[in-house]
């Protein structure tokens, strides 16, 4: 694969999956709060909630790459924080790519696994609870083994959502090889220069070959949870 | 161990008012659908909260409004088997089963002995998908006893069945209401199930308790009939298996002597519990002669109720036992039947069905 990739374009699909690798599973456990917090709680402000966690949806990417580069920028209030007292830098760093893929991701995974808790049945809640189980319990051995199979659908396609996500990252971490170059950055930045279709094009099978791989496993993973718990298949 | 339940709760156009004890063995509270009987099993479960009242098991208070405790269900350790069997469907039977034992104090039954007692050996690897509706609530039962409890509760565990597999489930409620200690507060509005099974009944109405008490006395009470349904409205007859004879009949022993009934499968010695519905037995003066009906028992008139309708209802005494029959007011008058007169109960063998027939 090394030599069919030239550095730079193995360089920008390594980072790639790195970025959508720690995108997914950062806010996995965020996006599970959340998606319960929206399917399971009334609480005032929850329409608020749901419509921040919507936002990078329907907001133009480049603006959302904006909000964020003056939230977490190095002046940025977030940014200025944490660089003082964490000496944590997320602009133009392969972090910050990570921030902006997970944030873009997110509404996708929250959707997913909201999804699931809704279809949970309460009444099962309530019977282990009656067996003895308290509530954190119940959670981990009857809720969420019920929702796997939308919590693995929600990651999947959060994972690809981070892969292919352009304009929120080059807005706020920019666009330098082997720091924040990724594969859609790649991709544009070869386009740009005369003669890089082909490079471009050898980038775009990897893009395509990356999510078909990606929504199979979810389909074969959702499957085999799915005739275990009995529900379908 | 025993169930003490005082409870009082408003909801928008139903008041419930209600307070019983439920001794060992099964109490029913019996009544129509929208009586209240379902928020009593939730209240003393924990899933709802009562505005006022008391509610303790086994000497341990669960709930005590005036004392400020409420334990959460989590932490009554009630074994509760819903209508619908709530099985977890991602465990198989054997992991539904063990469930709660990952947060019940050590002790009470074995597994091997509840796997034996509801014959579900067969089952233990099995997801919930593949069981029928009689098996899911075997196993639901099951799960609820393994829990080791201070009593279950069960919530018309039998409603979502059809007749068949209800006549499948009875006898193993039998054996597990004769195979343990552990008080069992059942909800039910189907006569057959509570006759066959209760010990105890309380009996509701509009949010309300009517009667409560031994189930032979309540059931045989005049004044109950209208409440618990006029055609549903029988005694049960304590009888004892004598023999099995030739033309397949069983011959019983009752207190007030033999009783043929159509092949009973049981054994010589068994104790069972026989129902008889008060429109199908029929009071004479006289011992009749040349009668085709097999049972003829002395007895006497120990009260008689007349409706507001044709109907009366009288309940005799059958060797001590009460024997409750239907009849119309005017056979009533014409046959002079006032308390302390002696009289003739006959039933009719084949009256008496097998579902209405269980073991003691």
């Amino acid at each position: 694969m090394t030599d069919w990739l030239s550095p730079t374009e193995w360089q920008a699909v390594a980072l790639s999956l790195r970025v959508a690798f720690w995108a997914t599973v950062i806010s996995l456990p965020l996006g599970i709060w959340v998606a319960w917090l929206l399917a399971r709680r009334e609480f005032p402000g929850k329409q608020v909630l749901n419509g921040l966690v919507h936002l990078p949806l329907i907001l133009p990417p480049v603006v959302t790459g904006y909000l964020l580069l003056i939230t977490f920028g190095r002046r940025g209030y977030v940014g200025q924080f944490l660089d003082q007292w964490f000496g944590i830098v997320l602009a133009f760093r392969w972090t910050g790519a990570v921030l902006a893929a997970a944030v873009m991701a997110f509404p996708l995974m929250v959707r997913a696994i909201r999804l699931a808790f809704e279809a949970v049945d309460p009444k099962l809640e309530q019977a282990a609870g009656t067996l003895g189980a308290s509530p954190a319990w119940v959670f981990l051995t009857v809720t969420l083994p019920l929702i796997l199979p939308g919590v693995l659908a929600g990651a999947v396609l959060a994972f690809a959502k981070a892969m292919g996500e352009f304009g929120a990252t080059i807005t706020f971490v920019s666009n330098i090889p082997g720091e924040t170059q990724t594969l859609p950055s790649a991709i544009y930045a070869f386009l740009q220069v005369p003669g890089g279709d082909a490079q471009a094009f050898r980038l775009v099978i990897v893009s395509i070959a990356v999510a078909m791989g990606a929504l199979i496993a979810s389909e074969w993973i959702g499957r085999r949870v799915a005739r275990r718990i009995g529900g379908l298949g | 161990m025993s169930l003490s339940v005082e409870l009082e709760h408003a909801f928008p156009g139903f008041a419930l008012d209600v307070a019983f004890d439920a001794p060992p063995g099964v109490t029913a509270l019996f009544g129509r659908s929208g009586s209240g009987k379902t928020t009593v099993v939730n209240a003393v479960a924990g899933l709802l909260m009562p505005d006022r009242g008391r509610i303790s098991a086994g000497g341990a208070v669960l709930f005590d409004r005036a004392g400020g405790v409420a334990l959460p269900p989590h932490r009554r350790r009630l074994g509760y088997v819903f209508q619908d069997a709530r099985l977890f469907p991602h465990l198989t039977v054997r992991q539904n089963l063990t469930y709660g034992r990952w947060f019940a104090p050590k002790g009470g039954v074995s597994l091997e002995a509840v796997v034996e007692m509801l014959g579900i050996g067969a089952l233990l690897e099995r997801h919930p998908v593949a069981l029928s509706g009689g098996e899911k609530q075997r196993v639901a039962i099951g799960r609820a006893l393994l829990s080791n409890p201070r009593l279950l509760l069960m919530d018309e565990p039998l409603a979502a069945l059809d007749e068949a597999r209800k006549a499948e489930i009875l006898p193993w409620l039998e054996r597990l209401r004769d195979g343990t200690d552990i008080p069992i507060l059942y909800v039910s509005h189907a006569m057959a199930e509570v006759a066959r099974l209760a010990t105890t009944l309380v009996v509701m109405e509009a949010g309300r308790i009517r009667a409560a008490g031994p189930v032979a006395e309540v059931l045989a009470d005049p004044a109950l009939a209208p409440v618990l349904g006029l055609r549903e409205a029988g005694s049960i007859l304590p009888a004892r298996v004598a023999a099995q004879e030739e033309d397949r009949l069983t011959r019983l022993e009752t207190a007030a002597g033999p009783v043929w009934l159509p092949r009973v499968e049981a054994a010589v010695g068994t104790a069972l519990r026989v129902r008889i519905a008060a429109q199908d037995v029929i009071i004479a003066r006289a011992r009749p002669e040349g009668i085709s009906a097999l049972n003829v028992l002395p007895a006497v008139v120990a009260a008689v109720r007349m409706g507001d309708g044709p109907g009366a209802l009288v309940r005799l005494s059958v060797g001590g036992d009460a024997l409750l029959v239907r009849i119309t007011r005017r056979s009533a008058m014409a046959l002079e039947l006032r308390e302390g007169a002696a009289v003739f109960a006959i039933v009719k063998s084949v009256s008496v069905a097998q579902a209405d027939i269980g073991v003691m």
